[in-house]
């Protein structure tokens, strides 16, 4: 089964660096995001700062329905999907490796590009610390309750915009608790509290998130 | 008794039961509603602090309880669609999700016409009021999906999947957005600050909630049937049914 998994893993991030354009516009995208948001509410430092973990964390999460469909999409196209459903490995570690390399590709380099932003936005060095953790902690959720909603509109006409319209509103407590731990830590409280939610908030997603794909992608291709 | 009460659970059994007890719901929905406007405008008294203004509580409190309710009641019927592999099962949750939808946008309006005149805005972003907003949200994303899929059975399953994971998620939001709230703003506002409420109040309170229950059973209960009668419209009976009408 560990095989299996680390197999699906190699072979997602293998065909995503063969088209490495695919990975590198989502980053592009959650940078450029992050950056109209100055241009749009004025350069004031003091302002700018108490914003800053909010954009980022938006930014994060429109960056991550963005890239969210192509999870199963090209699988689904080409016919891998139904050989993967009908292959004896269980269903959920295929998805637990899609969702695990989606996070290698997105979730990681956005929490790790974040800091750079957080310099733009004129965060203090102990923050830029915590809001990469959050984000570190935080993008897993986005990929495991995402598959669900992957899942959920595969095939589905229109899906990119349902997509979101089913999984940003259960990304609400990441958001709160991910940019809460940043903003604690810019009045003086200790983010552990947030950060240890958002673990927690980690772990009843990744029960709940694979579960839910895999019973939508029996579903899709029954 | 079970055996009986299960030979409802096929559409062309559950369909003229359905029409049969419309018209009772109908009927106690809006005795109910006449009852509970009449304790709320005539019998209630005026409030020392709000003035005329709380009224607007008898509409408001109902609606709010309906919402959550009818969200738990149709993830309820999905689950056991998904389950049981009923097609009545996930008919329900389909007739029920837009009730829902509109107790808890009526909720949300009238949660804002008594702000403004009480918190001097429409809108604040209160625990409650955002959770709402979200369970709002999480009603419209179960509709946008069910028609979003053509095939009726696979988006009954994948409604029922958004539905469940959406139940174990409210409570979560709900405690996340208190939270948030906590940490970004005293709690200058609050719902629960309202005086002890006088008897018939309550009285007029819980009969408008009564009504808005009946109300949701003769509402999801019509609108089921004009989904059977949309999904099995190539079935015999109701075939039948159309040459006798």
């Amino acid at each position: 089964m560990l095989q299996a998994y680390a197999f699906i893993v190699r072979r997602e991030l293998r065909l995503a660096l063969r088209r490495k354009g695919d990975v590198l516009n989502v980053l592009v995208f959650f940078i450029v995001v992050a950056s109209l948001f100055p241009l749009g509410v004025g350069p004031e430092p003091g302002q700018l700062r108490a914003m800053a973990a909010g954009v980022v964390w938006i930014a994060a999460l429109l960056a991550a329905v963005l890239s969210l469909p192509r999870l199963f999409a090209a699988d689904h196209a080409d016919g891998t999907l139904e050989q993967m459903l009908v292959s004896p490995q269980p269903l959920l570690v295929i998805v637990l490796s899609k969702a695990s390399a989606h996070w290698l590709l997105t979730g990681l380099p956005l929490a790790l590009t974040a800091p750079l932003i957080g310099l733009q936005y004129d965060l203090p060095t102990d923050a830029l610390g915590v809001l990469l953790a959050s984000l570190l902690i935080g993008t897993p959720v986005l990929s495991l309750l995402g598959s669900a909603g992957a899942a959920l509109t595969l095939g589905v006409h229109g899906g990119g915009a349902l997509l979101g319209l089913l999984v940003l509103p259960l990304f609400v407590p990441v958001l709160v608790f991910g940019a809460g731990a940043v903003t604690s830590t810019l009045i003086g409280i200790n983010p552990s509290a947030h950060l240890s939610l958002l673990g927690a908030f980690l772990a009843v997603s990744s029960l709940i998130g694979p579960w839910a794909a895999c019973a939508a992608l029996r579903v899709a291709l029954d | 008794m079970a055996s009986r009460l299960l030979q409802f659970a096929t559409p062309q059994a559950f369909f003229p039961l359905a029409g049969k007890l419309v018209p009772w719901f109908s009927v106690l929905a809006g005795a109910l509603a006449l009852a509970g406007l009449y304790v709320a405008f005539l019998v209630a008294p005026t409030d020392h602090q709000q003035g005329e203004s709380y009224r607007i509580i008898f509409i408001h409190v109902p609606a709010a309880w309906m919402s959550m309710f009818l969200y738990v009641v149709m993830a309820g019927w999905a689950g056991l669609g998904l389950a049981l592999n009923t097609r009545l099962s996930g008919m329900m949750s389909s007739a029920i999700a837009p009730t829902g939808a509109m107790f808890t946008f009526v909720a949300l309006w009238s949660g804002a016409l008594w702000g403004r005149p009480t918190w001097g805005a429409y809108w604040v972003w209160d625990a409650r009021l955002t959770s709402e907003l979200v369970l709002l949200f999480l009603y419209l994303g179960f509709i946008a999906l069910k028609s979003a899929i053509p095939d009726p059975v696979r988006a009954d399953r994948a409604g029922a999947i958004l539905a469940l994971v959406g139940v174990v998620n409210v409570p979560i939001i709900y405690f996340s957005v208190q939270w948030w709230n906590t940490l970004h703003q005293g709690a200058s506002v609050s719902l629960t600050r309202a005086p002890s409420m006088a008897a018939a109040m309550l009285l007029g309170m819980l009969l408008m909630a009564l009504a808005a229950w009946m109300y949701s059973i003769a509402t999801a209960l019509s609108r089921v049937r004009s989904i059977i009668l949309e999904r099995e419209r190539d079935a015999e009976w109701v075939r039948m049914q159309r040459s006798a009408a």
